[in-house]
């Protein structure tokens, strides 16, 4: 069924799913970009921010803290796993890096299963972002609108800090050559940490912020894992905008094209990444040469 | 060349092993709670990752996406059995592993494209790309979320005895017999040439590349065969069952091969089966016996974590290890492998050489060649002739421009303007793999050797791709029997002094003798021009006269261009040097007419700006 009301529909969707995408791939490519490492415990993170959230919410019942507790706790287990194991492995080849990531994926999904069974669990959205509103040519759920707000300015938050601050700014050099920062005089290990535990804080508020929208299981990082590496193939691997531009891309790509047939939806999303592969390989915003 | 009987023996040592262990299992299995469908799952998992193993172990590349093409096989030869269309489950398994590796060489075509994280990502990606398609709009061939039941089991007719594999132990004999032939094959391939040059990709791709192999087609040989062995064992999952699940398509399938193949040791090919054999028990034995229920993950994750950071060659790897701490190979045999070089043939030191230049006009012609990188300028407008025979020296200071000078000889950089004819053809933007096989090759600064192969090994790679040119698929012949290889493998080890230390991992050697055997890998692939980017870095006085005197001798064969720090190795090598300063020609001459030019002392004392 095409028509207008449809399309807008879709076309928010899309958005709402493509912000979400976006943020959590922003955390997945900033720990690339400056630590080389691609993190594929990332999607578990995001199922952890789930978690977190929807323990503080069980117990406080405000949304909020939910928010602030996901965030917090997963941003504490970014730098815990990045303090324990993959700080051993900057100096090891990437693909021990994969598989010792994955391996915290696994062990994490595990350990949420053991505590939480592999029951889906439900979050409420918060009673003031309840219901619909109508935006004059569209009515909508309050709370995929509150989505987009949260996660453009989380994004704007992470951008200034990234972009705009002394520490974004070593982070940045440490992306370009960590070695040349160490020489500086800079302590690479620690932004190497923090870097990590911002990327992780991503994944896990995205986490909580999902929650209300699916409800959330122990696996439900796994498909979002594959979609991130999707955005950021499209985007280009370690770009902050190409994550962005590619979050946003495949939000639409997967919402429009429900419209005609959800069954594709996942399968056009693929070719879109295809495509870029074929055409632009180091991705939309990516630099020819990097790996 | 006669090979003793104990030889052939040891050659064959796993086969026979393997062959004993497969025909014992049914015998002690019932005892440490193996059944018969737990040994056939195993030994599917087991084929299943010998194709990972020759893609992951031994060819470097890390694929999270086999699923798609264990899933193509399966569906493929489920779908013609269950609807009629084959009889022969032998000729379904067939069809099915060859559009597996169908679907291996398209997918491969892209994500080679990449490598490292991107080709991880895009073959997981991919993997799940093949499941929503077999699961929504395929779901008329493949059964959607159903799967296909009613996969016919094997049955043959030997003269008037019909064997019937139904379930149980004639499955597991069944599917043995095709792990042992599968296993036999890929041992075989790993012992060829391109065996070979699959490990010199993983340790070193770049090098493996200036040496005049094509990598890329490698890599997508590496990857269809993975995906051949993928296809067959997807194809058996559901000759097994009787049933194709929807699941074999999943992400968790590759995850688990992944694990598996990582836990038993990867780069063993056998490694992946002791890895489906620990997972499957393990989760037999965690999940009912202790009652363990979902938990046994968790405790097969931790293992795997630990596996990574401790032991990353796995169980198979461990037990090796364990092996040569206990047994420390004897010293005589070493001793014995030296003793057995031909000495006679090697007395007369001759580099080898390929294609011999023409008699007429130069060797090298480099005309109005330039390189910019953004706004730096780091070669403008060089022009360059190097005749036949000579031996030219390329001097300037740090920052002169010399090296991306060499890299765009050899085609490691395209040039920005310019042009380069070698033995009067035409080779500018043509590809360091090219350019190599024409037979013009370079020794680097900075060694690019393959750092887990040992010293006979690093040059037995250069000369595979002399011997065999860019690309060749010569899976069935040991790299040993490619002719005159070995030959050329001792005669360059004498050449570059490395006999006595042929059987040694290069990581042990001292840095005089790698930076002999960096020169050695370009010698062994007979060039006839050869150039050394600063063979004489970082070497003892004692370690430099040595190699000047190999220099020298390398020249009575074969045009080189040495740049080089050292003057005085220089002005008493060299007959003619360039000098380059700032991207440009400076001057050229003999070493006298260079040591009295101003514009040289100049440009080293005192810099071209204050004159």
């Amino acid at each position: 069924m095409l028509n207008w009301s449809n399309f807008a529909a879709q076309l928010f969707n899309g958005l709402a799913t493509g912000a979400l995408l976006a943020l959590i791939s922003v955390g997945l490519t900033i720990i690339y970009g400056t630590l080389g490492v691609l993190n594929l415990a990332h999607g578990a993170l995001f199922m952890l921010g789930g978690y977190a959230g929807f323990v503080a919410f069980q117990a406080t019942h405000s949304f909020l803290l939910a928010l602030l507790a996901g965030a917090g706790f997963v941003m504490l287990a970014g730098l815990l796993i990045e303090w324990v194991v993959v700080r051993h492995f900057y100096a090891r080849p990437a693909e021990d890096q994969i598989l010792v990531t994955f391996g915290i994926g696994i062990v994490l999904v595990e350990l949420v299963r053991a505590a939480f069974g592999s029951l889906a669990q439900t979050m409420p959205p918060p009673a003031w972002a309840a219901g619909v509103t109508s935006l004059g040519f569209l009515i909508y759920p309050t709370y995929r609108l509150l989505v987009m707000g949260i996660v453009a300015a989380s994004l704007l938050a992470l951008y200034l800090v990234l972009y705009r601050t002394r520490i974004g700014m070593v982070v940045r050099a440490g992306i370009e050559d960590a070695g040349m920062v160490s020489i500086l005089g800079i302590d690479v290990q620690r932004v190497f940490l923090l870097v990590f535990g911002i990327g992780a804080m991503a994944a896990g508020f995205a986490g909580v912020v999902n929650a209300p929208i699916v409800s959330i299981m122990p696996d439900v990082g796994d498909n979002i894992l594959v979609e991130c590496f999707v955005v950021v193939v499209i985007g280009g691997v370690g770009s902050f905008p190409g994550a962005v531009a590619g979050g946003l891309i495949a939000g639409e790509i997967m919402s429009l094209t429900a419209m005609f047939d959800p069954s594709y939806s996942a399968v056009m999303l693929f070719a879109a990444m295809t495509l870029v592969l074929a055409l632009r390989p180091q991705g939309l915003f990516g630099v020819a040469g990097r790996e | 060349m006669r090979l003793a009987s104990s030889d052939v023996r040891r050659r064959i040592l796993p086969e026979l092993a393997l062959a004993l262990v497969l025909l014992l299992a049914p015998l002690i299995a019932p005892w440490v709670g193996f059944t018969a469908d737990l040994l056939s799952r195993i030994l599917v998992w087991g084929l299943f990752g010998i194709g990972f193993d020759i893609l992951f172990g031994y060819t470097g590349l890390l694929s999270f996406g086999q699923a798609a093409v264990f899933g193509v096989g399966g569906f493929i030869t489920a779908y013609l059995l269950t609807n009629g269309l084959i009889d022969s489950v032998l000729v379904a398994l067939l069809l099915g592993t060859l559009a597996a590796a169908a679907a291996g060489v398209l997918i491969g075509l892209l994500a080679l494209r990449r490598t490292g994280i991107y080709f991880a990502m895009i073959t997981l990606a991919f993997a799940e790309m093949f499941f929503f398609i077999e699961n929504s709009p395929l779901a008329a061939f493949t059964g959607g979320e159903n799967g296909l039941p009613g996969v016919a089991s094997p049955r043959f007719a030997l003269g008037g005895f019909v064997l019937d594999i139904r379930s149980g132990w004639s499955m597991y004999g069944f599917l043995a017999v095709c792990f042992f032939l599968g296993y036999v094959l890929a041992r075989r391939i790993v012992a060829s040439s391109v065996g070979r040059v699959l490990i010199a990709i993983r340790d070193n791709p770049l090098r493996a590349r200036a040496l005049g192999h094509a990598i890329g087609a490698y890599k997508l040989a590496a990857f269809t065969i993975a995906a051949a062995y993928a296809g067959l064992a997807g194809g058996l999952l559901g000759v097994m069952q009787g049933y194709m699940p929807p699941e074999a398509f999943t992400f968790d399938t590759s995850g688990q091969l992944v694990m598996q193949t990582v836990i038993g040791g990867a780069g063993s090919l056998i490694g992946p089966l002791v890895g489906a054999a620990i997972w499957l028990w393990l989760r037999d034995v965690l999940q009912n016996t202790l009652g363990l229920g979902p938990a046994w993950k968790l405790v097969l994750g931790l293992v795997f974590v630990l596996l990574v950071t401790f032991l990353r060659r796995g169980v198979v790897g461990g037990v090796q290890l364990a092996w040569h701490r206990l047994r420390p190979p004897p010293e005589p045999v070493a001793a014995a492998v030296v003793d057995a070089s031909p000495r006679a043939e090697v007395v007369e030191l001759h580099a080898p050489v390929r294609h011999p230049l023409r008699e007429n006009g130069p060797a090298l012609e480099v005309t109005g060649l330039s390189k910019r990188y953004g706004g730096l300028l780091a070669n403008s407008d060089i022009a360059f002739t190097v005749e036949r025979g000579e031996l030219r020296g390329v001097i300037g200071p740090n920052g002169a421009g010399k090296s991306t000078f060499f890299k765009m000889l050899t085609g490691e950089v395209a040039p920005s303007a310019g042009q380069i004819l070698f033995n009067g053809q035409d080779i500018t933007g043509h590809g360091v793999t090219d350019v190599c096989q024409r037979g013009l090759s370079k020794s680097y600064q900075i060694n690019q050797l393959f750092g887990r192969l040992t010293v006979r090994q690093n040059l037995e790679i250069a000369v595979l791709a002399e011997r065999r040119g860019r690309f060749r698929l010569d899976l069935w012949r040991p790299a040993a029997r490619v002719p005159g290889a070995a030959a050329r493998v001792e005669q360059v080890l004498a050449l570059v002094d490395l006999a006595a230390r042929a059987d040694l991992p290069v990581s042990v050697l001292a840095y005089g003798e790698k930076r002999r055997l960096e020169i050695g890998l370009a010698l062994a692939t007979a060039p006839s021009m050869l150039l050394l980017d600063e063979p004489l870095a970082g070497m003892s006085p004692q370690e430099r006269v040595e190699t000047v005197k190999l220099l020298r001798q390398i020249g009575r064969d074969r045009t080189l261009v040495v740049v080089e720090h050292d003057m005085d190795a220089m002005f008493e090598l060299a007959g003619r040097i360039t000098v380059l300063c700032e991207g440009r020609v400076l001057a050229e001459g003999t070493p006298a007419e260079i040591q009295q030019s101003r514009a040289v002392q100049e440009a080293y004392l005192g810099g071209v700006h204050a004159a």
